[in-house]
């Protein structure tokens, strides 16, 4: 007579695909490594290219502060060296930078004197609200869109093709501008002047989404037309299905897949496109923060993006990766 | 003569007091639109006459049209076909010119379709209840928790063992007889009348190919209907009523089993059966005679080659594992050894997943094996530095199955073998061509095939460049991994005889690996029988076939569909 718990065992051992627990945590773990990894590189090069950029950073608050654009004496540089600890050795300094950070401290803005965190608090709000509408904005573009052109016949996969093209093609300040023209000064539908609500999101999310779902379904298209002329979908259509039906239920699962990757670098994209977005609609957010922290060369507050930016990075591609295993179950148990 | 075959087909079901007609074809015909606007003439006018409880085999090459008619019978021809019949007719009910709304509740229902290896026929993001209920749920079967029922149910009829264990599992999780038994499953669960298996067990394991042969044969004996499209004379001996031979879109010849397989009328039936191999045919030609061959030493006339003292390649001990899931590791290959005689052909049969590849990358050191050494001519081989291998890496070549993927895609033959050829010696270019031209005609090309690009050539063509390739460098040894599988078996008599014709010429030694018992026992000289990375039975290949001594070698051999009539035809003409 053989216990209960030995037939799981066996029967699990014939499928030979329940992994354990232990086993199951692994990819989890080195992804994670994998993300601090990325975010310490981040850090890291943003602090070398904060060091050794020209311009003597006393100097540069100096003038930041006083608004003027003169060369400064030492006696001027002294004091400021020492309050933020310039005269440090570059070892100690980026030990302290380090510490810094994992306490939640980005430094203080040269320009605004107030800390970094706060600003950045302030502004991610409709940046971070842009973006990621934007991605899901280009999703529902992309997904109906090529379900309806693809695998049907050459004419019209041609022509979803091209139309896919040329959005993808398109620069986001032109769209903008262009949609601005249009909608906002022309038709008057939109408000013209910046702002957070729901209406002053609306032409920046289509700008930011419109080149995007272009990408998005040129790889949901190649890969629909691919698992159109697998086997599975003849055996579904012998089945009873109709030719609709195994587009839906079948082949599209199958086409999001490179889609979804592809998102998880959208994400990066969207993050920089908001920058231009932001200047055209005059929208308040990180881009016009950073527009201006890089023209005015305040370093700290421009890290402090960078390293966000590489934060949001890390943590979207974590959540693709879960997604991806929850559309592709094969994946599960690979690392 | 058309009416000729049907009253054949008439009489045959007659004789087989065989019920009502469920299925008619008269003259169908199916043509393909082309870019170039014309149209290509596929199938010419097939008629046949299927009744309840019969099984109809059609059987032909690859491009013979059998598959496109089998799907027209369920209006899933293709784009740009067209069909035309006199008449075409599911119980008296006309199949042509009907809307797809109407195909959606015949097909799945009345007819059940079922394709061949179901790792690419089945999803394989989804778990196979989904894909067994959904059949039901098309049709609106029941509801969700009847449907689940009914799912496992049919999983049972089909011979799984644990129905509740296999709904939640994906294809990509299941071997190669569940899955296949699934997909059945999915094509059978509402009872069609009619059941079409378009090449159901070509790609699978002889033993899963049993299994999946008695499943059809338990639904033959319900009563009903099976339509079977095959390549392989020997699966189609087992289970059809009436054999019809296409070659070329057309019937050729058609009638009762016993009598297109015993006596057959056409020679293209007869050169079908010819080429089988199998143990009778050991040590004759597979193909008809055609072009200038070397003469055919018979396996005996080559024995003294057998005899030198240290063998080609002698491998001992081998082991090797791989990472698998789970962090553990898998050892495909435990403890295998082998010799190889210069001449002589080794062959090693297994199923898929016996290890029997991984042992041919050892041979061939691609690959390190954990612990255990292969030497060559009694120099350290598989243990020796990368330099060192190179100096004798020419002296082995390989053939896989597919050689498209072997080949670059923007290489021209001539390209192909003028690189292996200076992989030897580096010589003047005209030599080179020379020389690539003399390997052409080696293996039945000719030097117009020199700036042909294999993606254009037809697989028997690859196959034969992938064969000049490795003779290139004058080896002596190949390793011929699944060389003729992929191949229709006409074809594949052709390479096999090829390959019998250069051993002789070049006096290579071949390590000839297949899941073909058949083809194994006609080119081997010895067999090593592979079973779960262990060599479980080694021998020469008469013993072996004749007097197996291991269970999995017994049940092997016992799963193997045979070609009864060809045997007794043959033993009739020696008479």
């Amino acid at each position: 007579m053989t216990s209960p718990l030995s037939l799981v065992g066996e029967a699990s051992e014939a499928t030979g695909l329940r992994p354990s627990f232990a086993a199951r945590l692994r990819p989890v773990l080195i992804r994670l490594a994998a993300a601090i990894f990325v975010l310490w590189g981040a850090v890291t090069v943003t602090f070398i290219a904060l060091s050794v950029l020209p311009g003597d950073r006393a100097t540069i608050i100096l003038n930041i502060t006083s608004g003027q654009a003169i060369a400064r004496t030492p006696a001027e540089l002294t004091p400021i060296n020492r309050a933020y600890g310039f005269d440090q050795p570059m070892v100690e300094q980026y030990a302290r930078y380090i510490g810094g950070l994992l306490h939640g401290d980005f430094g203080t803005s040269y320009e605004l004197q107030r800390p970094v965190a706060k600003i950045i608090g302030e502004q991610i709000g409709p940046t971070f609200t842009l973006a990621i509408s934007a991605l899901v904005l280009a999703w529902i573009f992309a997904v109906p869109w090529t379900l309806l052109t693809a695998g049907q016949g050459r004419r019209l996969g041609s022509f979803g093709s091209a139309a896919e093209t040329i959005t993808a093609g398109l620069p986001h300040y032109w769209v903008g501008i262009l949609l601005l023209i249009v909608f906002a000064i022309t038709l008057g539908w939109f408000p013209v002047i910046g702002g957070t609500s729901f209406m002053n999101t609306v032409l920046p999310t289509i700008t930011l989404a419109l080149p995007l779902a272009g990408f998005l379904g040129q790889s949901i298209r190649g890969e629909f037309d691919r698992t159109m002329r697998e086997p599975f979908v003849l055996s579904a259509r012998t089945r009873g299905m109709s030719a609709a039906g195994v587009r839906a239920r079948h082949v599209l699962r199958h086409a999001l897949i490179p889609a979804i990757t592809l998102s998880g670098w959208a994400i990066g994209s969207l993050l920089s496109g908001a920058v231009l977005v932001e200047t055209v609609f005059a929208r308040p957010g990180l881009g016009s923060v950073l527009v201006s922290a890089v023209s005015d060369k305040d370093f700290p507050l421009v890290s402090g993006i960078v390293i966000l930016n590489a934060f949001l990075y890390v943590v979207i591609n974590l959540v693709v990766d879960l997604i991806y295993r929850l559309v592709d179950p094969r994946l599960r148990g690979t690392a | 003569m058309m009416d000729t075959v049907i009253d054949h087909l008439n009489e045959a079901s007659i004789e087989s007091g065989i019920g009502e007609s469920v299925l008619q074809a008269q003259g169908l015909n199916i043509w393909f639109a082309q870019e170039s606007g014309e149209s290509r003439h596929v199938v010419k006018d097939v008629s046949f006459d299927l009744r309840a409880g019969q099984c109809i085999a059609i059987v032909g090459e690859s491009g013979s049209g059998k598959s496109v008619t089998a799907r027209a019978l369920v209006g899933l021809a293709g784009q740009g076909a067209t069909v035309a019949a006199d008449r075409l007719a599911l119980e008296g009910e006309t199949l042509l010119d009907r809307p797809e709304a109407w195909w959606g509740s015949v097909r799945g229902r009345k007819i059940g379709f079922i394709l061949q290896d179901a790792l690419v026929s089945l999803d394989p993001l989804r778990p196979v209840g989904k894909e067994i209920e959904e059949a039901l749920w098309l049709h609106k079967w029941g509801t969700r928790k009847t449907r689940l029922q009914k799912v496992r149910q049919t999983l049972w009829d089909v011979g799984v063992p644990e129905p509740d264990l296999l709904v939640k599992q994906r294809p990509g999780e299941l071997s190669g007889g569940l899955r296949q038994r699934a997909l059945i499953a999915s094509a059978i669960a509402l009872h069609p009348d009619i059941v079409i298996a378009d090449e159901p067990t070509t790609a699978l394991d002889v033993t899963v190919q049993a299994q999946v042969l008695s499943v059809l044969k338990e639904m033959l004996g319900r009563g009903t209907s099976v339509i079977l499209i095959s390549h392989d004379l020997a699966v189609v001996s087992q289970l059809a009523d009436i054999i019809l031979v296409m070659q070329g879109g057309a019937i050729v010849e058609a009638g009762p089993r016993g009598e297109v397989l015993g006596r057959p009328r056409h020679p293209y039936t007869q050169q079908l059966i010819d080429a089988v191999p199998s143990e009778h045919t050991k040590g004759t030609r597979l193909s008809p005679h055609g072009g200038a061959v070397a003469q055919t030493l018979f396996r005996a006339e080559r024995a003294d080659l057998a005899d030198s003292p240290v063998p080609l390649l002698d491998a001992r001990g081998i082991v090797k594992s791989f990472p698998g899931p789970g962090g553990l590791r898998r050892t495909v290959v435990k403890d295998v050894s082998f010799t190889l005689a210069r001449g002589e052909t080794l062959g090693i049969v297994g199923e898929s997943g016996s290890g029997k590849s991984t042992l041919a990358r050892i041979a061939l050191s691609l690959e390190r094996p954990d612990s255990g050494e292969v030497r060559f001519l009694g120099r350290p081989w598989s243990s020796a530095s990368i330099a060192d291998q190179r100096a004798i890496r020419r002296r082995i070549s390989v053939v896989y199955q597919d050689p498209l993927s072997s080949f670059d895609p923007r290489w021209r033959v001539s390209r192909i073998l003028s690189d292996a050829i200076c992989l030897q010696e580096v010589m003047p270019r005209g030599q080179v061509e020379d020389r690539a031209v003399h390997l052409l005609e080696a293996v039945g090309l000719s030097a117009a095939h020199l700036e042909q690009w294999p993606l254009r050539m037809s697989g028997g063509q690859r196959q034969r460049v992938a064969i000049a390739r490795a003779i290139a460098t004058h080896p002596e040894v190949v390793v011929l991994d699944e060389a003729v599988s992929a191949l229709d078996v006409s074809i594949q008599a052709q390479i096999l005889d090829l390959l019998s014709d250069l051993q002789v010429q070049l006096q290579i030694s071949y390590l000839f690996i297949s899941h073909d018992l058949g083809v194994i026992h006609h080119m081997s000289d010895r067999v090593l029988v592979m079973q779960n990375g262990r060599a479980v039975e080694q021998g020469t290949a008469d013993d072996v076939f004749r007097n197996p001594q291991h269970a999995y070698t017994q049940q092997l051999l016992a799963s193997l569909p045979r070609l009864e009539y060809a045997n007794l035809r043959k033993a009739a003409a020696w008479s």
